[in-house]
C-alpha cells in the first residue's frame, strides 16, 4: 500500500475498502465487485440532506436546487431547477441553483457513468432523476400536511410553494411544514406528473437565474477567484507539440519584482508569482531551451495534402493504419446511367477560444486536503488525474465548480491537461497554499486541442428520378478517443457520426461509407457539434449539388429523400421552417436562401438562411430555426442556444481556422485568429416543434446548419460551392 | 511610485508598477474582477471600461498612462442602469464572461449617441467578441435600454422568437 494514500485516506477520513479501491483505480488495476462510481467516488464526503442530493429547502421554504452540471453558457442551471420546480410545484420565483460538489456516485451524469457535462446531454439524462426528487420532495409535504391536519393526502393540493387543503381550509407554506417532511421517508417511485399538467415546463417564465450577475461583474469565474495567501503561475510551453524541457536560466525572471519561484513541471516551466503580471514579466525574461527530437514537425498543408492523397486512394498507408467501413451496402462502384456528382471537402483545425482562457486554482499538501477552484466539465476524471499527481482518493478531492467563462467542448479532455498542470505546480508549492494557473490567449490557442483538420471525398451517382442511387464516402481525420478509457474496437464514431446513419444514405440503395484515422502530434477534441462540424456540411451541401444536378427544389427533394428514409422528425422539422421562412414564396430582392437539416445529439434541427452577397462574401441576414428537441423546458433558453450555436457555427463557415506550421501553432490571438462579430451576427427566429417527448440536446443541434445553409444559399445565388472552410480566408 | 486614479468615484493611490496594464491594476490590486482578461492586445473587448467616459481596453492601457483619469468600470453602473436591466430583461447572458464588456461598451455608445440606429450599435459593439454568439440580444437590449430611457427612435430590432 501507498504511503502517501494512506496519510492522505487518513485525512479524509476514508475508510479501508475506500482505500482499497481508490489505490486500485490510481495504479490501474482491476477490481472485481466493484463499480466504476465505487471506484471514483472513494474517499468522498458529501452531505447529503432529507430531501435528497438535488434540493435543499430552508425554513423560510426557499427552495435550492443543486445542480450536478456545470454552467457555461447553455442554460442548464435553470433548467434543471425548471425540472424539479415543475414536479415540487415550487414558486419559480424562490428557486435559486446551486453547483454541487464533485462526487461520481451522488452526481454521475446518467448517460455516461460519471459527473460530467458534455453530448448536449444535462437535461436529457437529469430529465427523469430531477422529476423524481422533485416528486418525492413534494410527497414528503403532503404527507406532513395530512398527518398535521389530519385530512386524506389525496386531498391536498401544493401550488407555487402553498401546501393546500381546500376543504378545511388550512394551507402552510414548504417552510412551515419543513420538519414533518423531512421525517417522512420520500417515496421510491414517487408520481409523476402527465405532461398536460405542467404549469411552468415550456412556458416563457423558465429564465436564466444568472442574469443579473452576469450584468453586474458578480458572477465568480475561476480568473476572480483570489484566496488568501494565493500565487499565481503562468507556464512556459513547448513551442511544438510533443517537444520537451531540455533546460531553462531563470536568472532573469528570478529578479523580477513579484516572482516567487521558477518550477520545472511535465508541461513546461512555471513562474510562479505574487501578481499576474509579474508572473507574465516573469516568463517573458526566461531562457528555456526546448527537446524536439520527439516533436511534430509538420502543418496544417503536409497533413491536408496526405489525406486528400489517401482518400483519393493514392500514396501508401502507414502500418497498422487502415480504412473502416461505417456504412456499406449494395456496390456503390457499379456503372450506371445517372450523372455523378463528385467532391473533396476540407476543414481546418478549429480552436475552441472560449472567452476565459483556461485557468485553474489547486490547493495542495495542507490539513484539508486537495481542493480545485475551478470550471470543471468533468469533476471526475479532474478527480482520477489530480489524485493520480498527489496521491490520494480520488473522491476526497474537493472541487468547487464554479461558472466557466465559455468551454465548447474545451475544459473535458481525458488529460485534465490545465488542470493537471495546476496541481502539478500546486503540489511542488505544497503547504496548502492556492496557485492559481493562468493562461494567457496565446497560451490557450498554443495548447491545442483543436477539432482536427478533416478530408471529404464523395461521389454519388444519381438514378434515372435524380435520387441517389450510389454513394461513395470517404473522411480522413484524426480520432477524438484513440488512447483514452473509452476508445472504441472499431472505428471512433465521433469522427463520421452525421453521416453515419444520415436518412439521405438510408434512402441510398448502394453506400459505400468509409473512414481513416490517422494519427499525428496535434491535440484534438470534440469542438461544440463534434463529428457534425463536418459531417452535417458534407451531406447537406451534397445535397444541394445533386437537387441541382436533378432539377429539384431543395426542399421538396429533401422531403422525398426523408419519406424514403422515414425520417418523420426530420419532415416535420423542414416543413415547419420552409413555412415560418416563406420558401415557396420569393426572397427579398438581392437575397438568395439556403436550407440544410440535421440531426445531432437526439433533436432535429432545420435552418434556413437568408444570404446576401457583399464584396463576394456571404452576409447573412434572417434565419429561420426550427428544432424538435422533445419536450422543451425552457423555450427562450432554446431559442438562446439557437441564435448562439447559429453564431457560433457561423463564425467557424466564415473565419474559423487554426493553421500549424511545424508542429507550431501559427495564429496565437483574435488578431490573427478572427471570429465573429456583432456587425456579423444573423437575426435568429426559432420555432420549437411540440413534443411530449423525453427532453433531447440544444445546446450543440444549432451549430452545424448554418455553414451548410449558408453555403447553399451562395450555391443558388453564383451557382458554385463551396468546398473548403472558412468561405473567407484570413 | 503609487499613480493615482479616481475609480468609479473613488480616489485610489495604486502602488504596481507604471507599465502595469490597468486591467490588471483593477483586479488584482483594486479588487475589481468585473473587467476581464480574454486576450490581453485589446482584440476582444472583455476587459473594457470607461476612462473619462470613452470606452477603452484596461489589458492594453499602462496605468500610469491613466494619471488622473476618471475610470469606470461594470461596479460603478450601480446595477440598474437601463442597460443591465434590458439585459436582465432579455437574458442576454450565456456564459456571461464578456457582458460587463460589452455593457461597458454599449454604455459609452449612449452616452455620447442615445439614439443609435442599427449601424451605429453594429460599429460601437464590433471590438467585443462574444463567442456563446449572443450578439442578438445584446444588439435587441442596447434598444431595448435606449427606449427605456426614451431616448430612441425609429422601431426596435424584431423580436428573436414569433
Amino acid at each position: 500500500m501507498n504511503s502517501h494514500v494512506d496519510q492522505a485516506a487518513a485525512r479524509s477520513g476514508a475508510t479501508r475498502r475506500d482505500l482499497v479501491v481508490g489505490t486500485a483505480l490510481i495504479s490501474g488495476a482491476l477490481l472485481v465487485g466493484c463499480s466504476p462510481a465505487d471506484l471514483m467516488s472513494a474517499g468522498a464526503k458529501t452531505e447529503v440532506g432529507a430531501f435528497g442530493p438535488f434540493i435543499r429547502i430552508a425554513a423560510d421554504g426557499a427552495v435550492t436546487v443543486v445542480s450536478k452540471h456545470i454552467e457555461f453558457g447553455q442554460g442548464s442551471h435553470a433548467g434543471l431547477a425548471a425540472i424539479v420546480a415543475e414536479e415540487l410545484d415550487a414558486d419559480w420565483s424562490r428557486v435559486s441553483v446551486e453547483q454541487s460538489p464533485a462526487n461520481s456516485k451522488l452526481y454521475a451524469n446518467t448517460l455516461m457513468g460519471v459527473q460530467g457535462t458534455g453530448g448536449s446531454t444535462a437535461i436529457a439524462n437529469s430529465w427523469m432523476q430531477l422529476r423524481k426528487a422533485g416528486a418525492a420532495a413534494r410527497a414528503m409535504f403532503t404527507g406532513a400536511a395530512a398527518a398535521a391536519w389530519k385530512v386524506p393526502e389525496a386531498e391536498i393540493t401544493v401550488k407555487d410553494g402553498v401546501v393546500s387543503h381546500v376543504a378545511s381550509g388550512k394551507s402552510a407554506g414548504f417552510g412551515d411544514l419543513i420538519q414533518g417532511a423531512a421525517a417522512i421517508k420520500p417515496p421510491a417511485e414517487p408520481r409523476l406528473k402527465s405532461p398536460e399538467a405542467f404549469t411552468l415546463i415550456g412556458t416563457d417564465r423558465v429564465r436564466r437565474k444568472d442574469s443579473l450577475a452576469k450584468s453586474t461583474g458578480q458572477a465568480r469565474y475561476t480568473q476572480d477567484v483570489n484566496l488568501e495567501g494565493m500565487l499565481t503561475a503562468v507556464v512556459a510551453h513547448a513551442p511544438r507539440f510533443g517537444a520537451k524541457v531540455r533546460g531553462f536560466d531563470a536568472t532573469e525572471a528570478r529578479k523580477v519584482a513579484g516572482v516567487v519561484d521558477v518550477i520545472q513541471i511535465p508541461t513546461g516551466v512555471a513562474v510562479v508569482a505574487k501578481s499576474t503580471w509579474a508572473a507574465i514579466q516573469g516568463r517573458n525574461v526566461l531562457k528555456v531551451t526546448w527537446d524536439e527530437s520527439k516533436a511534430e514537425g509538420r502543418g496544417s498543408a503536409e497533413l491536408e495534402a496526405q489525406y486528400t492523397d489517401w482518400a483519393a486512394g493514392k500514396g501508401t498507408l502507414p502500418d497498422k493504419l487502415k480504412w473502416e467501413s461505417f456504412e456499406s451496402r449494395g456496390d456503390a462502384a457499379a456503372a450506371g446511367d445517372g450523372e455523378v456528382f463528385e467532391a473533396t471537402f476540407d476543414f481546418p483545425f478549429l480552436a475552441h477560444a472560449s472567452m476565459e482562457p483556461m485557468n485553474c486554482v489547486a490547493q495542495v499538501g495542507g490539513k484539508g486536503g486537495t481542493k480545485l477552484t475551478v470550471a470543471s466539465q468533468s469533476q471526475t476524471i479532474d478527480q482520477i488525474n489530480t489524485a493520480r499527481i498527489v496521491g490520494a482518493l480520488p473522491g476526497s478531492i474537493q472541487i468547487e465548480t464554479l461558472f466557466a467563462g465559455g468551454s465548447f467542448g474545451r475544459r473535458a479532455n481525458f488529460q485534465s491537461d490545465f488542470v493537471a498542470e495546476c496541481v502539478q505546480i500546486a503540489k511542488k508549492v505544497g503547504k496548502g497554499t492556492p496557485v492559481k494557473l493562468v493562461w494567457t490567449r496565446e497560451d490557450d490557442m498554443e495548447a491545442g486541442y483543436f477539432r482536427p483538420l478533416t478530408h471529404h471525398r464523395v461521389r454519388v451517382r444519381l438514378d434515372k428520378d435524380g435520387y441517389p442511387a450510389a454513394w461513395t464516402h470517404r473522411v480522413v481525420t484524426q480520432s477524438l478517443m484513440k488512447g483514452s478509457p473509452l476508445a472504441p474496437k472499431g472505428f471512433d464514431a465521433t469522427t463520421v457520426e452525421g453521416a453515419m446513419g444520415s436518412p439521405y444514405l438510408k434512402a441510398t440503395p448502394a453506400v459505400d461509407g468509409q473512414v481513416l484515422m490517422p494519427e499525428n502530434g496535434v491535440p484534438v477534441l470534440w469542438w461544440r457539434s463534434v463529428g457534425a462540424t463536418h459531417t452535417a456540411y458534407v451531406m447537406e451541401h451534397t445535397l444541394d449539388h445533386l437537387a441541382k444536378k436533378a432539377g429539384r427544389d431543395p426542399v421538396a427533394y429533401r422531403l422525398a429523400l426523408f419519406e424514403k428514409a422515414g425520417a418523420a422528425r426530420h419532415i416535420a422539422v423542414l416543413k415547419l421552417a420552409a413555412e415560418k421562412a416563406g420558401w415557396d414564396k420569393p426572397a427579398p430582392a438581392g437575397v438568395t436562401r439556403g436550407v440544410a437539416v440535421h440531426e445531432c445529439f437526439g433533436s432535429v434541427v432545420a435552418q434556413i438562411a437568408e444570404v446576401r452577397l457583399v464584396d463576394g462574401n456571404p452576409k447573412v441576414g434572417r434565419v429561420v430555426t426550427a428544432i424538435d428537441c422533445g419536450t422543451a423546458i425552457s423555450p427562450d433558453q432554446i431559442a438562446a442556444q439557437m441564435e448562439g450555436g447559429t453564431c457560433f457555427g457561423l463564425s467557424a463557415a466564415l473565419h474559423d481556422e487554426m493553421i500549424i506550421k511545424a508542429g507550431a501553432v501559427d495564429r496565437k490571438n483574435f488578431d490573427a485568429y478572427p471570429v465573429l462579430r456583432h456587425s456579423e451576427a444573423p437575426k435568429v427566429e426559432t420555432y420549437i416543434l411540440p413534443s411530449t417527448n423525453p427532453p433531447s440536446g440544444a445546446g450543440e443541434p444549432g451549430v452545424p446548419v448554418i455553414a451548410p445553409a449558408v453555403a447553399n444559399a451562395v450555391l443558388a445565388a453564383t451557382g458554385k460551392g463551396a468546398f473548403r472552410l472558412p468561405m473567407i480566408r484570413a | 511610485m503609487a499613480t493615482s486614479l479616481e475609480i468609479n468615484g473613488r480616489t485610489v493611490q495604486v502602488e504596481a508598477t507604471p507599465d502595469t496594464p490597468l486591467l490588471w491594476v483593477l483586479r488584482e490590486e483594486v479588487g475589481l474582477t468585473g473587467p476581464k482578461f480574454g486576450c490581453g492586445i485589446g482584440q476582444c473587448g472583455a476587459c473594457t471600461v470607461l476612462a473619462n467616459g470613452a470606452p477603452v481596453r484596461s489589458c492594453s492601457l499602462p496605468v500610469s498612462a491613466l494619471s488622473g483619469m476618471k475610470i469606470t468600470t461594470i461596479e460603478g453602473l450601480g446595477g440598474t442602469h437601463p442597460l443591465q436591466q434590458a439585459w436582465v430583461k432579455l437574458d442576454v447572458p450565456q456564459c456571461g464572461y464578456c457582458q460587463t464588456g460589452q455593457i461597458m461598451s454599449a454604455a459609452a455608445l449612449l452616452a455620447s449617441n442615445p439614439r443609435p440606429s442599427d449601424a451605429e450599435i453594429d460599429a460601437a459593439m464590433d471590438g467585443n467578441i462574444c463567442r456563446c454568439g449572443a450578439y442578438q440580444r445584446i444588439h435587441a437590449a442596447i434598444r431595448e435600454a435606449a427606449q427605456a430611457t426614451g431616448q430612441a427612435t425609429g422601431q426596435p430590432t424584431a423580436k428573436s422568437r414569433a
